[in-house]
């Protein structure tokens, strides 16, 4: 790779997405950050970034919607060039036991933790497969490992991006793309922040590390994982969890 | 672009992209049997054939075609190019 490899995070505008743009534009990658509403978020990561001396540019993107996808690449391969590396970090949960749970915040939970992540691949892949270089990154949670009563939505749509990781990664392993997945613990963003106190002390006592992450923690195996060294890291689930699902 | 045209475009991609010689693809070359090519390789020409024409080919499409000579008829088609 002569020019810097032009990276693609979603729902980038904060938390684990946001701390992964960043972490990548210090490793000298261009760093689309793709945010859904949160567009001062996104600027802001761009000025982060930029002050790093990377090319940042902040994409509305909605991967609920093919035409924002669609859109949102289109715009990122006038001003940077063709994705190369692909983080599907944007992710929805709402908990909420199943006696009870609406079919319309399930649709919502996979469609953008299960088929969000398969469009922007999707998209993603012609360039990949054109440049024989690929790397795709799904952050999907411990939650694809253990159940978690009141998140039948979550854990289905989290299990389900883990089990697409490990197929797409058979698919196009022989192209010099990998396509890993990361499944991080309890770590500190907005989508935490707002669980009960309980459930928070909950987690606590499970995760023998004592704490909860830090999206700079889960970031670190990001970075590793988008770069030259990971080349023969394919398929892999790798948790970031302190321990908690050990 | 007439008929002539498009046969030899469309065969120097699918030459390019299964890394074989330009000679071996004929019309009635079979992509599995004749020409080796695995059902990744022919997602990836079918990629390279969307992306040089501007057209789109829906799986259900791509299905039928086991040959070039069919490969070639499914871009005519959408291109409007009379035999």
């Amino acid at each position: 790779m002569a020019e810097a490899t032009v990276a693609l995070v979603t729902g980038a505008s904060r938390g684990i997405g946001r701390a992964a743009a960043l972490a990548l534009a210090r490793g000298g990658l261009h760093v689309a950050v793709g945010y859904r509403s949160d567009a001062d978020g996104a600027e802001e990561v761009v000025a982060k970034a930029a002050a790093d001396g990377a090319d940042a540019l902040a994409v509305p993107l909605d991967v609920e919607q093919e035409n924002s996808i669609d859109e949102a690449f289109g715009r990122i391969e006038e001003r940077l060039g063709r994705v190369r590396v692909l983080v599907n970090n944007a992710g929805f949960t709402k908990d909420g036991l199943a006696a009870k749970y609406s079919t319309t915040t399930w649709d919502t939970t996979m469609n953008v933790n299960l088929r969000g992540p398969f469009l922007c691949s999707r998209r993603a892949l012609p360039g990949m497969l054109k440049a024989r270089w690929g790397r795709i990154v799904n952050v999907a949670s411990v939650a694809a490992i253990r159940g978690n009563a009141g998140q039948t939505a979550y854990t289905a749509s989290k299990a389900g991006v883990m089990m697409f990781t490990k197929s797409l990664a058979r698919e196009v392993g022989g192209r010099g793309i990998t396509v890993n997945a990361v499944c991080p613990g309890f770590v500190e963003t907005r989508m935490t922040e707002v669980q009960g106190e309980e459930t928070r002390q909950r987690y606590l006592d499970m995760t023998p590390a004592g704490r909860f992450g830090t999206p700079e923690e889960v970031a670190g195996v990001i970075v590793f994982l988008a770069g030259g060294e990971a080349a023969y890291v394919n398929g892999a689930v790798i948790t970031v969890d302190g321990g908690l699902s050990a | 672009m007439d008929m002539n045209e498009l046969q030899t475009k469309v065969c120097t991609i699918l030459a390019e992209n299964l890394s074989i010689p330009i000679e071996q693809v004929t019309p009635q070359a079979r992509f599995q049997e004749d020409l080796d090519a695995d059902s990744l390789d022919l997602v990836e020409a079918v990629l390279a054939l969307e992306e040089e024409f501007n057209v789109t080919i829906p799986e259900e499409e791509m299905e039928g075609v086991r040959t070039v000579g069919q490969a070639i008829q499914l871009v005519a088609d959408k291109l409007g190019v009379a035999a």
